[in-house]
């Protein structure tokens, strides 16, 4: 599998995925689950991991198991190597101009906390403002509350209409002299709109206005480019993208990393420590303190070279194919309701079903061995503003299929039977 | 479907869909609020008193079938019934859901409660099964320790 594939550079159209082939590469999709075939559609809540992400981390730990930046033995210097090497892949994923501005850490709802704390406590005062959307999953929430109540600044939300979409010119509005930030969903994990971010940054940079993008959701799905973007900051998971949990990066744009205090204070973030004066390492160590998570990282790596040789052009072709489809096949059902139904959607069908409460469709599916997910999905407003309390959610990967959407539809049918609707 | 036909009954279906004791009690002596925050369900658990005798008692909420139906079907095993006795369900009632006591399906008091067994199968909606017990004893204890403050 060749890293060198890059789909955007391609000159002859996307190929389409051949996914019976790609599901041989997933050990977990081959079992029964209530007795019958697995059919895993909670990719939002994290992805199945394909062999070459398994044996990057069994190659880690039964032939390079060290720490990294320090040792000057064999293991460590291959260690140091192989960690760096995923960093590498990082930048190039999201074309980042350099090393400096891709740091590690446990998820994205580590790199939204570390920008809060970091750049909140650097550049917030009372009085200011930071600006979020209604889509927000609570990780894009919380942490600027816990900042808004330690600093005095103000919690603003711009508002969505009823497809789930952002209100562009009541965003703009609330983009003022005093807002410091703006940090926004690429992706929302609650309804699947794809947020027109460019636009967003366009918007708060023309008030000099930085803006952190979560893309927790969105780097499965969509190409990231983050210079074309030009965010401030961009935050993703590694299980969602097919990479190990508890692996993480924050992109941050080199002048503002260097500009704010460190996260977190311990071992490898600091170049010297005397009781007096401890000074702190070059970027992006700066942000990296004690034992990173090597063994994730270089996962991570793996699961990005795993999606950049099969393109992500071709699997986001793949997943409109699928969605477009389930979106078909679900909207005959008498009943359902889809929640979020914006014209830029990825990957996510979020819908209830008139009378039966989600969590009993996602027990009923699970009789019939297809994992979906019920309940607010970490995005209470949300559901609110829809007037909900929760939904049941199907999210696609590259590895589901058609079929798969049939034994949805089917299951579908089974639990309005299971209620005599 | 045999199995999850154990799960979702005729008679837990039908007290979803139609529970009983359903509304505001307007002169409840007792009154707790029952979340479950990992699916949103919420049952609010209304009582009015007769010295140690749950004289009347009414539910509000939203959430799953089991937990609507558990609910209301709580509503009219407790009514009648003391303190003490209430309690004692509740505790025969969790043994039946966690399968702890295998013979709790069969204690008489347990009665048509004992369709609730089917939940054992399914550990993660113990839960809804159970909030509305733990939001009836939150009530009754709530006015215990606001008289016993008072």
């Amino acid at each position: 599998m060749s890293s060198a594939v890059d789909p955007a550079c391609s000159p002859t159209p996307p190929h389409a995925l051949d996914v019976e082939r790609v599901r041989e590469d997933f050990p977990a999709l081959r079992q029964q689950v209530n007795g019958k075939p697995l059919v895993y559609l909670d990719n939002a809540a994290t992805t199945q991991k394909p062999r070459p992400v398994l044996e990057a981390l069994r190659r880690f730990y039964e032939a390079d198991c060290s720490n990294v930046h320090r040792g000057v033995h064999t293991l460590s210097q291959r260690a140091t190597e192989a960690y760096e090497r995923a960093r590498e892949l990082v930048r190039r994923f999201l074309n980042a101009r350099s090393e400096e501005e891709i740091i590690f850490v446990r998820g994205t709802t580590e790199a939204i906390n570390l920008v809060a704390h970091s750049f909140g406590r650097h550049r917030v005062r009372v009085g200011d403002e930071i600006l979020i959307s209604a889509m927000e999953h609570h990780s894009n929430i919380v942490p600027w509350q816990i900042l808004c109540e330690e600093t005095g600044a103000r919690l603003r939300v711009a508002p969505i209409n009823d497809e789930g979409e952002l209100l562009l010119e009541e965003f703009e509005r609330l983009l003022t002299s005093r807002t410091r930030l703006v940090a926004i969903t690429h992706l929302s994990n609650a309804l699947g709109t794809i947020v027109p971010v460019r636009e967003v940054v366009r918007l708060a940079h023309e008030r000099g206005i930085p803006v952190l993008l979560d893309g927790a959701q969105a780097v499965a799905h969509l190409r990231v480019d983050v210079q074309e973007l030009d965010c401030d900051f961009y935050a993703f998971s590694g299980h969602k993208l097919y990479g190990p949990t508890g692996i993480g990066v924050l992109y941050g744009k080199a002048e503002w990393l260097e500009a704010m205090p460190p996260y977190q204070g311990g071992g490898d973030m600091i170049s010297s420590v005397t009781f007096e004066k401890t000074t702190y390492n070059r970027l992006p160590y700066k942000f990296e303190a004690g034992t990173p998570h090597i063994a994730g990282a270089i996962g991570l790596g793996a699961a990005i070279e795993y999606v950049t040789a099969l393109g992500l052009e071709v699997i986001a072709a793949h997943e409109r194919d699928l969605l477009a489809y389930a979106t078909e096949a679900v909207s005959g059902i008498p009943g359902l309701r889809l929640i979020g139904t914006a014209r830029e959607k990825a990957s996510i069908l979020s819908f209830t079903l008139e009378g039966v409460h989600p969590h009993d469709i996602g027990t009923i599916l699970d009789h019939e061995g297809i994992a979906i997910r019920a309940g607010h999905h970490c995005a209470q407003p949300v559901m609110e503003r829809f007037g909900v309390p929760a939904t049941a959610r199907v999210s696609f990967a590259l590895y589901n299929k058609r079929e798969e959407v049939d034994a949805l539809v089917r299951a579908l049918e089974k639990v309005r039977e299971v209620f005599g609707r | 479907m045999t199995d999850l036909r154990d799960l979702y009954q005729e008679v837990l279906l039908d007290h979803s869909k139609r529970p009983r004791n359903f509304g505001v009690l307007e002169d409840a002596d007792h009154m707790a609020v029952g979340h479950n925050p990992l699916c949103g369900d919420k049952v609010v658990v209304y009582l009015r008193m007769e010295g140690d005798r749950i004289a009347e008692i009414r539910f509000q909420g939203q959430g799953c079938a089991v937990s609507q139906a558990s609910a209301s079907m709580m509503t009219e095993s407790v009514k009648g019934k003391t303190r003490a006795e209430a309690e004692a369900l509740f505790e025969r009632f969790h043994e039946l859901l966690t399968g702890k006591e295998p013979d709790a399906a069969e204690a008489p008091e347990v009665g048509k409660l004992t369709i609730f067994a089917g939940v054992r199968k399914y550990p993660v909606r113990v839960k809804c099964a159970t909030l509305a017990w733990h939001t009836l004893r939150a009530a009754l204890e709530q006015k215990t320790e606001a008289v016993s403050t008072e």
